[in-house]
């Protein structure tokens, strides 16, 4: 039977020391990291318990708010300055898994979560996300829940996560910490497109550590909206999500903010329907015509071409929800 | 004396407290001593033959004892004498564990491994390696639909013109298409098995019925029925998953031979989408057609159904429209496809929830087509008796089960036109539909003894699979001896009982019910003999006068004549409204009103979780249950709860559940008649039809999941308000 070590370690230089070991894995909740185990996609040598870091804090900066990556997704949702000035991330956190997922699920752990694409999950199949040059099983086979933009003739697997969208849509900077001390990325240049190397998830690198996240003070708490549309009212992870955050004065967009899951390997910023929304008076139509900006490039594939017409769908419907025009 | 808890609402679940604090001992949570742990290893091709299998990393690792193949399995004699039968071909019949080299799909069963703990075999099944030479298969039902073959003898019928449907001045043909769904009860199949002697065997084992499993292990094995003791104490659901010696079973069985210890075998929960059953993928083809007043002329209903290359396994889903309304020309046409995929089996409502689907969508479409309300098409094509047989109905209430279901379902509020209401920026829609199930009373024998205590134990071989057998059983008897029901004892799930057959196709209510009822009355009667009168016998005062321990009988109880003469069915009608989002396709069920016309309600209760897991069931099935195989591997990729997709609360509403608690005068003394199917059948079209009035999309094809009704609905909105 596979052996694995097992520490925990008290201080963040010692979980630093820990991870930079050969075959040495984070364990944060586990609740990803014990499936794949047990379904053989990874197979650690030493598990790194992390939980007992300090890294559990919800505190406010002079600019915005600080999330600990222990900090548990249930608590996060519920904290009452996520509610107050991110109703958004709140939201995103709640459409995802169940309760009890939530309960045990960290921040640092939801943004490294592995895509459900179930060749990814399946050793017997090819995957190259799983096993370099074996071939993608899902570009040919079942993939109603794969990808619509950024895919690579390697992978059209999708970033399962919720919570990462809404972060992706309130311009979150990562945290990192690693042995030569710490840096910070934006939250939409953490993840990665697959191209040629599908089996990077992200840009950490293996000797880092996620020690939270910062979202920068916004005015969009009034106006956003997390959409989910899935195959069941819980538990079921998305088909097409869309975060939405608008800052409007007087019937007429300021800023605008946008995100999508369930559609790329990585949260999807919808940039340039962002951006063209500028200075455009809160209607339907114009949501339907940022919602067609936001699907050039996308292709689909057997069986998700339907995601070609619920992306814009769901992009129209959370901007209408957002805007309080529903 | 008498418990007026039974008489109003029903007994409370005479195991509930059990169960709800963990103490009811299901099949896995028997410990004998030495007992070591088996686990399968699957086969990685879906078609060919074994060459070789690698077992000697798997056999050197730590804690295994044995890793059995069909290389050095001992003979199986009653798979042996199946097939001695020289030159002729090995005839069809279920799957045959470690027989030969043979691969007949993927998964299958080519190994077990056992060890000293479960982790280890677990570990050690994943060492064994086979070589394979692998042949061309066939796991698509599309693609296979012209080697259909007819199914068995019922494979065709017809009751006046062949398609005179197509005459008729109002008619239509579609096609509908369900995809294999899996019963994945919560508790996961078990087996515990342990020879005491060289022909003598203990199994705790979870099945749906102890003497059929007795029966089929004896079959297996060649020993006498009388040696093997069957175990299934508590079962935690199955929906028809274990109404046969499925192949881990066998493993267990030979595998505790060959260690000479008891040997447990629990199949994980993938193991559970390919080894024990499914209900077949199936495609159906409905012609139908009307007067302009909404008189049926005639229905042709063809089916084909996925089974195995090495069993025929025929439900029939064509029967619903042979029997279900009043029609003088009905043609039916059932074909099987053989598939390289285990066999298909029982799944509740087998046949009926299937054909039901196709036959409530067809009516429902009929309705639009003849803008006649769907409740008045049905009445006027109301059967008063049976079409097929022409025998009167035991009892039939349908017509009051429309009405009343009509009324608490809001039926009024539904608009006629498709795609025409809505409410806070969702659809709106209403729909019915409706199920039968025959109503079987089988035999039964039940000893019922009276403790000098005053404690009543009853004692029959039955299994409750879930549905509250023994809180029905025990309201039967307080009823009948006049005392409370926590005086009653009630013992099953053990083979050494007097007979009872297994808990399947809603009968057990009726069946066991009348054995306990007969053997109550039997029971008081002697009492009142021995007491020499005939008001409600004081039990525990005559033993003491008679100087008794106790008194017991056993009592053999079957129908009589009245089943032949009597058409027997329970039947259900489902009412459903939904809301679906116009631009995502979600569907989000609103409201369910089930109403039961099954007899009289033994047990209110439990009668109503009955009806709200089968709407449940009927949900699921109608908006999220599929099994989807990758037909370039001939394998599952969905063989997991979070790919596999039940309901869960946040989908289901309210669900009322209401009965017409009318007895039938002749299938048995209570006047009861079985609900367990006719919960789920019918459900599914129920929810397809509410989906058509809310959005005018008719989907043909389950699920009815939101990617096959975006789109779509822009028009609706258009057409609607
Ligand atoms: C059935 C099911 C349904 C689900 N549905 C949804 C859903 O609908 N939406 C959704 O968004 N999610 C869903 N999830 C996923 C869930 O959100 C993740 O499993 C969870 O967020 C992972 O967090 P964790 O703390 O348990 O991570 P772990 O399992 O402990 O770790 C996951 C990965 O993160 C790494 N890691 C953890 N912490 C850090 C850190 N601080 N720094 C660097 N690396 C780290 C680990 O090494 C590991 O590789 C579902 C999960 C399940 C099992």
């Amino acid at each position: 039977m596979k052996q694995f070590q097992y520490t925990r370690p008290s201080t963040q230089q010692m979980a630093l020391d820990a991870i930079s070991k050969p075959g040495a894995k984070i364990i944060a909740g586990g609740t990803n990291l014990v499936d794949l185990m047990k379904r053989g996609v990874t197979a650690p040598d030493k598990l790194v318990d992390i939980n007992h870091l300090p890294l559990k804090n919800i505190t406010p900066t002079h600019t915005g708010l600080h999330i600990g990556s222990l900090a548990l997704n249930s608590v996060v949702s519920e904290n009452e300055l996520v509610l107050q000035k991110f109703p958004l991330l709140s939201m995103a956190l709640k459409a995802g898994a169940s309760p009890q997922l939530r309960n045990m699920a960290t921040v640092g752990g939801n943004m490294m979560q592995r895509t459900r694409c179930t060749y990814f999950y399946d050793t017997t199949m090819p995957c190259n996300k799983r096993e370099p040059g074996t071939g993608c099983g899902a570009m040919e086979g079942f993939n109603r829940m794969h990808a619509i933009f950024g895919t690579s003739n390697q992978c059209i697997a999708v970033n399962p996560s919720d919570m990462c969208v809404g972060l992706a849509a309130l311009d979150a900077v990562v945290i990192i910490a690693g042995r030569k001390g710490e840096r910070r990325i934006p939250f939409t240049e953490f993840h990665r497109l697959p191209e040629d190397h599908p089996e990077i998830d992200n840009h950490l690198a293996k000797d880092e550590l996620i020690i939270g996240v910062e979202i920068p003070d916004n005015n969009f708490a009034k106006n956003s909206y997390y959409l989910k549309v899935r195959d069941r009212q819980s538990y079921a992870f998305a088909l097409v999500s869309v975060a939405a955050a608008l800052d409007i004065d007087n019937g007429v967009i300021k800023k605008a903010r946008l995100a999508m899951g369930g559609v790329a390997h990585k949260p999807w910023r919808l940039f340039d329907a962002e951006k063209w929304l500028i200075g455009k008076p809160i209607s339907e139509e114009n949501f339907k015509q940022a919602a067609q900006m936001a699907m050039a490039g996308a292709k689909g594939y057997e069986y998700n071409s339907f995601k070609l017409n619920l992306a814009p769908a769901t992009i129209n419907e959370a901007l209408k929800h957002a805007a309080g025009l529903v | 004396m008498k418990d007026s808890a039974i008489n109003k609402e029903g007994l409370s679940r005479i195991d509930g407290r059990l169960k709800v604090t963990g103490a009811a001992r299901y099949s896995a949570e028997y410990t004998p001593a030495g007992m070591v742990y088996g686990v399968l290893v699957g086969s990685t091709i879906t078609k060919g033959s074994i060459r070789s299998i690698d077992t000697k990393a798997a056999e050197k690792a730590p804690g295994v004892l044995a890793v059995i193949s069909h290389f050095n399995c001992p003979k199986i004699p009653g798979y042996q004498i199946a097939s001695t039968e020289a030159g002729k071909p090995e005839p069809k019949g279920t799957y045959k564990l470690f027989y030969n080299n043979k691969i007949l799909f993927n998964g299958q069963p080519i190994a077990v491994v056992v060890a000293d703990t479960f982790e280890r075999a677990l570990f050690a099944a994943t060492l064994v390696k086979a070589q394979y030479t692998s042949q061309a298969y066939q796991t698509s039902l599309k693609n296979n639909t012209a080697s259909a073959f007819a199914a068995g003898e019922n494979g065709e019928s017809k009751r006046g013109t062949v398609a005179a449907w197509k005459t008729a001045p109002v008619k239509l043909e579609q096609e509908y298409v369900i995809p294999s769904e899996v019963h994945n009860p919560m508790e996961l199949h078990s087996i515990i098995a342990h020879w005491d002697a060289e022909d003598k065997l203990t199994v705790w084992d979870k099945t749906q019925g102890v003497k059929d499993t007795q029966d089929g292990i004896a079959n297996i094995f060649k020993i006498p029925k009388e040696n093997i003791q069957v175990n299934s104490k508590f079962v935690g659901g199955a929906f028809g998953s274990a109404l046969q010696v499925w192949p881990h079973e066998v493993a267990a069985i030979i595998a505790a031979r060959v260690v000479k210890r008891p040997v447990k075998l629990m199949l994980g929960r993938a193991d559970m989408f390919t080894s024990v059953g499914y209900r077949p993928h199936t495609w159906q083809k409905i012609g139908i057609g009307a007067t302009e007043d909404g008189k049926l002329v005639g229905i042709s209903h063809e089916a084909i159904g996925q089974t195995s290359t090495y069993e025929d396994f025929n439900e029939e889903p064509v029967s619903v429209s042979r029997s279900t309304y009043a029609c003088p020309n009905v043609n039916t046409n059932y074909k099987l496809t053989a598939l390289d995929i285990g066999s298909p089996t029982w799944m509740r409502g087998p046949g009926e929830a299937t054909g039901a689907f196709a036959l409530e969508s067809a009516l429902d479409e009929l309705s639009y087509a003849l803008n006649i309300d769907p409740i008045e098409l049905r009445l006027k094509n109301y059967a008063e008796t049976d079409p097929e047989s022409g025998k009167p109905f035991s009892s039939k209430y349908l017509n009051e089960a429309y009405k009343m279901g009509a009324d608490h379902i809001g039926w009024t509020d539904r608009s006629p036109k498709p795609a025409s209401v809505t409410k806070d920026g969702w659809l709106i829609g209403y729909g019915m539909g409706g199920g039968m199930f025959g109503a079987y009373r089988d035999q039964a024998t039940c000893r019922a003894v009276m403790i000098a205590d005053g404690t009543l134990l009853l004692q029959t071989a039955v299994s409750d699979i879930g549905p509250g057998t023994g809180t029905a059983m025990v309201s039967i008897a307080a009823e009948i001896m006049d005392i409370p029901a926590g005086k009653i004892r009630f013992e099953m799930g053990d083979s050494s009982l007097p007979y009872a057959p297994s808990q399947g196709g809603s009968s057990i209510t009726a069946t066991v019910g009348s054995a306990v009822n007969d053997a109550c009355k039997e029971l008081k009667e002697k009492f009142s003999q021995l007491a020499g009168n005939t008001e409600t016998p004081d039990y525990t005062k005559i033993l003491k006068d008679h100087n008794l321990s106790k008194l017991e009988v056993t009592t053999a109880s079957k129908g009589g004549d009245n089943m032949n003469k009597y058409a027997m069915y329970s039947w259900s009608v489902h009412f459903v409204k939904v809301c679906v989002h116009p631009t995502t396709g979600v569907v989000k069920v609103d409201k369910v009103v089930c109403v039961a016309d099954s007899g009289h309600i033994v047990s209110p209760k439990t009668a109503r979780s009955q009806i709200v897991g089968g709407a449940i069931g009927g949900i699921g099935m109608a908006l999220m249950e599929e099994v989807i195989i990758d037909h370039r591997y001939g394998k599952l990729v969905n063989n997991n709860f979070a790919d596999y997709h039940i309901p869960v609360n946040a989908d289901i509403p309210q669900i009322e559940a209401l009965f017409i608690n009318k007895p039938d005068p002749y299938i048995n003394p209570m006047g009861a008649k079985g609900m367990g199917e006719i919960a789920l059948i019918g459900m599914a079209g129920a929810v397809a039809n509410a989906v058509y009035n809310a959005t005018g999309k008719r989907i043909r094809q389950l699920p009815i999941t939101p990617d096959k009704l975006i789109g779509i609905n822009q028009s609706a909105m258009v057409n609607g308000s």
